[in-house]
């Protein structure tokens, strides 16, 4: 059982993380581009919440003399802290994706060959 | 083209053979051996915080969390930097179709929301949210306007001044927090406050206190980022 349930979620994440990569790679719109990013980075948050799980245990939320386990709330948070990072660094190459589109015309990773000052 | 996608798929191909092989030798998921979490769970019965997502954030690791609100200035300052108001005023009222169900989910959905966005922040350290959640759900409610399609009435509860101020305010306050543990509990970021009872709205000494104010700087933020972009899509309509 945790067989299937550890190669479901490192599977997942991995997966996630290729198919980002892979979007990147063949993008030809810079906002697919920045997308795509961000479905790389959600491949994280799986392989975080992943580490942290365990069967049979509750959320990270406890109360007085609780006995039953509860997932680790380190990786939890980390996982927060990565959707923070994930959000801002979204907003920002968003920033520039309009600063391109604007300055050269286009937003075609591939047409945007030489650097104009 | 096609040489760039070959050199792509072989080095996805090499990742993910080093995936299997790392994920092959790493402990299988769901097992019962967390050596963080058994760290942390008595010291959120010490520090009398139920929540202990919250209480890495805000009490454990709390000067990773200043890092992290130190990112999200840094972004809508990096943002407001890139992006510069355009020389002249958009218009606004060239406003699109908008259908009235949208409208009514809009108008009904804000004060539910705001109330949520509110309810999360102040209760980041006895249920589930926090701070940075609680801020992102405040920061979409007031964009409910947008989407319902009133953008000048959102443009007249926007103070983006005050925005600007609280955000700059809640993360220094932040920092001056921890300077007073500094000097009373002798390390930066201490729980100095006093602890209360388990699972009351008045415990857990600072923890709900740098949640609010992390609250503040995430929804500020968000208004404030956003605003900008609203401006520079309402500027070129394509």
């Amino acid at each position: 059982m945790t067989g299937v349930v550890s190669a479901a979620c490192y599977g997942v994440a991995a997966w996630l993380l290729l198919l980002g990569c892979a979007g990147i790679m063949r993008s030809r719109h810079l906002v697919h581009t920045v997308v795509s990013l961000s479905v790389a980075q959600s491949g994280t948050y799986v392989l975080l919440l992943a580490i942290g799980y365990q069967d049979q245990a509750a959320a990270p939320i406890v109360s007085q003399g609780q006995s039953q386990p509860v997932v680790d709330p380190m990786v939890q948070a980390m996982t927060l802290t990565d959707i923070v990072v994930s959000a801002t660094i979204t907003a920002l190459l968003l920033a520039l994706t309009l600063q391109i589109s604007r300055r050269h015309g286009t937003v075609d990773p591939d047409e945007l060959r030489a650097l104009r000052g | 083209m096609r040489t760039r996608d070959v050199v792509g798929a072989a080095g996805l191909a090499g990742v993910a053979a080093l995936f299997v092989a790392a994920f092959l030798r790493m402990p299988a998921a769901g097992t019962a051996g967390h050596v963080y979490r058994d760290l942390v769970l008595p010291m959120g019965f010490r520090e009398v915080t139920p929540n202990l997502v919250s209480s890495v954030n805000f009490d454990l690791r709390a000067l990773d969390t200043l890092g992290e609100e130190t990112i999200v200035a840094a972004a809508v300052v990096g943002t407001l930097a890139l992006l510069q108001p355009p020389k002249k005023e958009p218009k606004t009222d060239g406003t699109g179709y908008v259908l009235p169900a949208v409208k009514l989910a809009g108008f009904l959905l804000l004060p539910v929301s705001v109330l949520l966005g509110i309810d999360i922040v102040v209760h980041g350290h006895l249920t589930p949210g926090g701070g940075f959640q609680g801020g992102v759900v405040l920061a979409t409610g007031w964009h409910l306007l947008y989407l319902s399609g009133s953008y000048r009435a959102l443009a007249r509860l926007r103070p983006i001044d005050w925005c600007e101020y609280a955000e700059a305010t809640a993360t220094g306050l932040y920092v001056v927090t921890g300077l007073i543990g500094l000097g009373i509990g002798g390390s930066f970021l201490a729980n100095i406050l006093p602890l209360g009872e388990f699972g009351s709205l008045l415990s857990s000494g600072t923890v709900p206190v740098l949640s609010v104010l992390i609250g503040i700087e995430v929804a500020a933020g968000f208004v404030v980022l956003l605003s900008r972009f609203f401006v520079h899509g309402l500027e070129e309509p394509r």
